[in-house]
């Protein structure tokens, strides 16, 4: 196998805590202000020689998302001049929405998607902040989130659940 | 279960035993998962409500992301280079192992709710004993499937809940979906040579073993759901093993396998 370079003028590699600022600018394709390590599915990141291992793991097993992810970080590794990327899928263990961000889930708090919350339903209503709160369905417009509704301001809005 | 003090041993011996039978085993969970999940599919915008039509297409994605991975593993053990889209794709009727249950066409929204959740019910207790699996990427998958299905399974027994103690008319119509489709439990339960070698090397659970767990929930479900099982314990078969399958299969294939039949490795 040919060894991998760094393009241009690159002679040092850039260190793993820079690989992984550089992540933290891939937006997740479905839910856009959050980015793939605010997600916790970055696993790990390491040099192998030239190439550069990132280890994902799947939100859920069928998510259509997880290959746009794919496709999203190999391109912004090699935007930053990174030309050997192996990608690399881990099931174990299984993704929990333990592994979101704090950054993350304030996030999607002001994004009007409820944070995943251990007492199995969102703590408030993202919009008016209510609690009294109803679920409509454990499942929503993607497989990560489920639908509930504000019974003070009568939003619907996305839930993300626990898993 | 294999001998816990050796764990290393134990899995290398069980990776390496019986490939033939860890084949059929893994052909056997991703044709579960994959006719379910095609059949699921077919409701996708005919939903009863918007709500019901989004979990059902949400099912369908989970257990098609499921059957990625056992069929993947599959063409991994058989090593003869075929990969899951392969083993899904090109393989005819009698080259499947699901059982007869996930064959069976929708009906209405009630009988394909009530298919749901006698799988999802036996799916769940299957799925958290393959959690201990010797065989390490078979217990890896077993607990990623197993977080899904638990949504799927709290959805389906809350219809069948609901449906049956719901009105008259979504009563009868739970009760002759469950008289329809109970014949079809037993084959889950059904074991036969490759079920007793996986079973001793601690790979899979006998499946006579979940009977016992299966029928105590599924008695506290249906008493609750008001609904009265069946006396017979008469099951069809056939399906798991291949030998003979229900026409429905054969149908379903023709519309799942139709553009790789029509377009050989075609891709997008």
């Amino acid at each position: 196998m040919a060894p991998a370079r760094l393009s241009g003028r690159d002679l040092v590699k850039p260190s793993t805590d820079q690989i992984w600022a550089w992540l933290d600018d891939v937006p997740d394709p479905e839910i856009p202000v959050i980015s793939v390590v605010d997600l916790g599915i970055v696993r790990d990141v390491q040099w192998a020689g030239d190439a550069l291992e990132v280890t994902l793991t799947p939100t859920y097993s069928g998510c259509p998302a997880t290959s746009v992810i794919e496709i999203s970080v190999d391109a912004a590794l090699r935007d930053k001049g990174i030309e050997t990327v192996t990608l690399k899928r881990q099931i174990a263990p299984p993704w929990t929405t333990d592994w979101l961000s704090d950054k993350g889930r304030a996030k999607l708090e002001t994004y009007g998607i409820a944070p995943p919350n251990p007492a199995g339903g969102p703590a408030q209503c993202p919009r008016c902040h209510s609690t009294d709160l109803e679920r409509i369905s454990q499942f929503g417009s993607t497989p990560c989130k489920a639908q509930w509704r504000c019974k003070d301001c009568l939003e619907p809005f996305d839930y993300f659940k626990c898993i | 279960m294999a001998d816990s003090s050796s764990p290393t041993a134990s899995r290398l011996e069980a990776e390496g035993a019986q490939s033939a039978d860890l084949f059929e085993f893994l052909l056997r969970m991703g044709d579960n998962t994959l006719v379910l999940g095609h059949r699921v599919s077919e409701w996708c915008g005919k939903g009863p409500v918007l709500e019901e039509d989004i979990a059902l297409a949400n099912t369908a994605l989970d257990l098609i992301g499921q059957t990625q991975m056992w069929l993947g593993l599959a063409g991994d053990i058989e090593g003869k280079g075929r990969s899951a889209d392969d083993l899904a794709m090109l393989r005819d009727a009698w080259e499947f192992r699901c059982c007869l249950l996930v064959e069976q066409p929708n009906g209405d929204f009630g009988r394909t709710m009530m298919r749901q959740y006698l799988f999802d019910q036996w799916h769940l207790l299957q799925l958290r004993a393959l959690k201990d699996s010797t065989h390490d990427r078979i217990a890896a998958i077993a607990a990623k499937a197993e977080k899904e299905v638990t949504y799927h399974h709290e959805r389906s027994a809350d219809l069948i809940i609901r449906l049956g103690d719901g009105t008259a008319e979504s009563h009868t119509k739970m009760q002759a979906a469950l008289d329809l489709l109970y014949p079809y439990v037993g084959e889950f339960f059904e074991g036969d040579a490759t079920d007793k070698t996986l079973a001793e090397a601690g790979i899979a659970p006998d499946p006579a073993s979940l009977r016992g767990a299966f029928d105590a929930v599924l008695s506290t479900t249906m008493d609750e759901a008001t609904l009265t099982l069946p006396d017979s314990r008469f099951s069809h078969k056939g399906g798991k093993t291949g030998t003979r399958h229900s026409e429905h299969l054969g149908h379903l294939l023709t519309q799942m396998q139709w553009l790789q039949r029509a377009y050989p490795g075609a891709t997008w």
